[in-house]
């Protein structure tokens, strides 16, 4: 209980704001107000949420959300208020649904797939020790460690670029 | 005249850019140096030719040439001489001009500065860069001409939008542009590198002080927009996930993953592939920015010269660079040979790992951008994806790097000793887990997001020092090796180390800012007041002032703690008869990391009856370091630019030495 009324003191310091005028009389319909608005797009601004919009539009969308809040009604049953009235253009977080599940899951599906990827190829790197070079490879190792002519090997030059310095 | 001389110049730099790309090309085919040469020159001369272009439009503005459309259509004779020039590029055609001033002087820096590179990559990236230059320069003098005329020509211009007047919104383009355009170098250089067939450790270290440069610019530039945003705005707010600035994070997060692959590529000869896709991604992304943002294709706060045909234009511009810039990429990438092998625990995996995280991040602000475009042309259905979504899927994927971030720098290349760095970081951890453990507890209201902000921040401050104490031998050498050791670091580690120490101060400003920021507002009468964040705030008076193209309402609100007075702030409301329009100026009182915001708003009656003014005030804690972290990411890059003459030196020495080599063979 304590816990939940600070979490509620949080929000009240939130609520204080916006227009004095409009506010709820109760602190706490007002809270939960203020933390809707932040979710619901002003439909006719630019790109902004009624919680932050000036526009006409916005001030009646608040009132309607305050009305609904003050009626009691729960987050949910305002947010699907609003839906019904508006589409899903209104809800600035949209929902997890068939449409909108590509937007949902591509970031894990990037993260699980790129992940698998270079589980594999460490897999690989580890199958094919570094260690032992194959016949050819001990040739070309021994070729390209041979002094070249100019004499320049930095510590920098890995031996896989000096070849281009002597093609050149 | 002016007007019409610079109209000559930006067609004539077109057709220079034209001769770069030919001249360029023909003297890399036939191996020719003069052909190269002349190539080079002409770059260099289609920067001037830009400049002078640039120049009239700059001299147009200042003389308030109303007969220019450009100027009457965001200029006014009343404007401060910093907004007349700042009007320059204020408008869509202008930013476009400063775009392609931009475009022409990396490439003229590229033909001009790259004495190391080999000749036959050089030639191919000044030709690169040159058909860059065509292109844009091209949409600029056909489609966004600047120095049209006006008939009639009017007595007064139509001024820049008042929001758009202030310093750091003034310089915010210029930056901004440096870092967009600056990654053109970077796509030239891997587009030049496909080309010869040949990426190298020397290739992805001429990569990096391009991208470095263009990274830092963008950095500052984003941070200048927020910090804009923040004060000018006035409701306290720095980032939106609006689609605007998403089309500038594109590019800065594939740039900050392309500053740690080079480096993978440059010191272990591994990622090349990799590194040159970045490369090319991180031009693409800025161009993708400017189709976005001057096409109106996407709702955002910061539309600005919404023209559809004109957003074709540069799709078209997008899809042919772009484009041709992929197509290069898939048939010439299979053929680069893998690189350096190396263990999981290595600081070759750390690196993986931090681009794993950034281009996934990446792919999750390019969706959330354009998903509600790409659902409304398949099933017509609008939706919206605001700053949950983000909240969401962007930021657990930043933790995670932010996790592994400070073991980075400890591991060794190829095989790294997992034991001993959990060792070095102990401390660091305990203490991060103990500021969040701290926040959790006794910070009031207690908010479990904030407090894990609190302690990935102090993970990575902790770590990036953690990391220069474990280099300096910190407690384990005597004070006088410390010190050498201290100075005989290089500069790139600096670099990285204010890079690292930035984006900690950031993340504890940006939490502790989102976590605990208090706002209040009240209509008040002169003498009443209100209360914010353990501050008390008085009206003391309010009266109207007259600015230079403005008119204003002025208030003096004097704010005290604990009942001595500590700063008097003085918002205003700004009304600008030139557009008709009404802006608020906050008033800041810093509070050491912290600020006071407020805000004056309309005249109003108090519930009394008495006349009053709307007063809003915001308690915004560590507000400060969300601007100062970005701005150490900026210093850092540019202490690891400064770096670059070693650098050079290394490439020129071995320029030098390939040169004998040649010789001798």
């Amino acid at each position: 209980m304590k816990r939940r009324l600070a979490a509620l003191a949080a929000v009240l310091c939130m609520a204080a704001a916006s227009d004095p005028s409009e506010r709820l009389p109760d602190p706490a319909q007002e809270a939960r107000a203020r933390a809707l608005f932040q979710d619901i797009r002003c439909v006719v601004c630019q790109n902004e949420s009624i919680d932050d919009s000036e526009a006409d539009l916005a001030r009646d969308m608040r009132s309607l959300v305050r009305e609904q809040v003050a009626a009691g009604r729960t987050d949910a049953e305002v947010r699907a208020y609003l839906l019904d009235r508006y589409g899903e253009f209104v809800l600035l977080t949209p929902r997890f649904n068939p449409a909108n599940a590509l937007l949902w899951l591509t970031p894990l599906a990037i993260l699980l797939g790129a992940s698998g990827f270079l589980w594999m190829s460490v897999r690989r790197a580890r199958a094919s020790d570094p260690a032992a070079l194959s016949p050819e490879e001990e040739a070309r190792l021994a070729a390209l460690t041979n002094p070249l002519p100019g004499g320049h090997a930095s510590a920098q030059t890995s031996p896989q670029e000096q070849p281009h310095l002597s093609e050149r | 005249m002016i007007a019409e001389l610079g109209a000559f110049s930006l067609v004539l730099a077109l057709a220079l850019s034209a001769a770069q790309v030919a001249l360029s090309a023909a003297g890399r085919i036939r191996g020719s140096e003069p052909l190269r040469r002349a190539g080079e020159g002409a770059a260099g001369a289609a920067f001037l030719a830009v400049l002078v272009a640039f120049g009239a439009l700059t001299v147009s503005f200042l003389t308030s040439d109303f007969s220019v459309a450009n100027v009457a259509a965001n200029s006014h004779t009343d404007k401060p001489l910093l907004y007349k020039v700042a009007g320059v590029w204020g408008s869509h055609e202008g930013s476009l001009l400063l775009w392609c001033l931009t475009l022409t002087g990396f490439g003229a820096a590229v033909a001009l500065t790259g004495e190391s590179l080999p000749k036959g990559l050089k030639a191919s990236a000044v030709a690169t860069q040159g058909a860059l230059g065509v292109l844009f320069l091209a949409f600029a003098a056909f489609a966004s001409n600047p120095f049209l005329r006006l008939n009639p020509v009017p007595v007064e211009g139509r001024s820049l939008n008042p929001l758009l007047q202030d310093p750091a919104l003034a310089l915010h383009p210029p930056f901004l542009y440096g870092g967009y355009v600056g990654f053109s170098v970077v796509f030239s250089l891997a587009v030049a590198a496909l080309i010869e067939g040949r990426v190298d450790a020397a290739w992805a270290r001429w990569v990096r002080p391009w991208t470095l440069a263009a990274w830092s610019l963008l950095t500052a530039g984003i941070a200048l927009g927020a910090f804009w945003a923040y004060y000018e705005l006035g409701w306290g707010g720095w980032w939106f996930w609006d689609p605007v600035e998403n089309a500038s994070f594109m590019p800065w997060l594939v740039g900050a993953a392309l500053l740690h692959s080079a480096i993978v590529t440059e010191k272990r000869g591994a990622l090349v592939g990799w590194t040159v896709f970045l490369a090319l991604a991180a031009f693409s992304f800025s161009m993708l920015g400017a189709f976005l943002v001057r096409s109106g294709v996407l709702t955002s706060v910061h539309a600005f010269a919404v023209d559809p045909a004109r957003g074709l234009v540069l799709l078209a511009i997008l899809g042919v660079t772009a484009g041709s810039g992929f197509a290069l990429f898939a048939w010439r990438a299979p053929a680069f040979a893998p690189g350096g092998v190396f263990a999981p625990i290595s600081r070759e995996s750390s690196l993986v790992l931090n681009n794993l995280f950034l281009a996934a991040a990446t792919a999750t602000v390019l969706l959330g951008t354009l998903y509600p475009l790409m659902l409304e042309a398949a099933t017509g259905e609008t939706i919206s994806v605001g700053p949950a979504y983000f909240n969401l899927t962007f930021a657990p994927l930043m933790a995670a790097a932010a996790l592994i971030l400070p073991a980075g720098p400890l591991l060794a290349w190829k095989r790294g000793d997992l034991k001993g760095v959990i060792q070095r970081l102990t401390a660091a951890a305990g203490l991060a887990i103990a500021a969040a453990v701290l926040t959790y507890a006794l910070v009031e209201p207690r908010k479990a997001f904030g407090a894990v902000g609190v302690g990935i921040g102090a993970w990575l401050v902790l770590g990036a020092l953690a990391e220069v104490i474990e280099r300096a031998r910190v407690g384990r050498a005597r004070a006088g090796e410390v010190w050498r050791r201290l100075k005989g670091l290089p500069r790139g580690a600096w670099g990285m180390t204010l890079g690292h120490l930035g984006l900690g101060v950031f993340v504890l400003g940006a939490c502790v800012e989102t976590g605990w920021k208090q706002e209040s507002a009240e209509v008040l009468a002169p003498g009443r007041g209100l209360e914010v964040g353990g501050y008390a705030l008085r009206l003391d008076r309010a009266g109207a002032v007259d600015g230079p193209n403005y008119l204003a309402e002025r208030a003096s609100v004097s704010v005290s703690k604990d009942g001595s007075t500590v700063c008097t702030a003085e918002p205003e409301r700004r009304f600008f008869p030139a557009g008709g329009q009404t802006t608020s100026e906050v008033a800041l009182c810093f509070r050491g990391l912290s600020d006071l915001y407020v805000v004056l708003g309309e005249r109003r009656a108090t519930a009394a009856g008495e006349p009053g003014w709307l007063v809003r005030a915001y308690w915004n804690p560590w507000a400060r370091l969300i601007f100062l972290g970005p701005l150490l990411m900026a210093a850092g890059g540019l202490v690891s630019l400064s770096d670059r003459r070693l650098r050079l030196g290394v490439a020129a020495r071995r320029a030098a030495a390939s040169a004998k080599a040649e010789a001798a063979a």
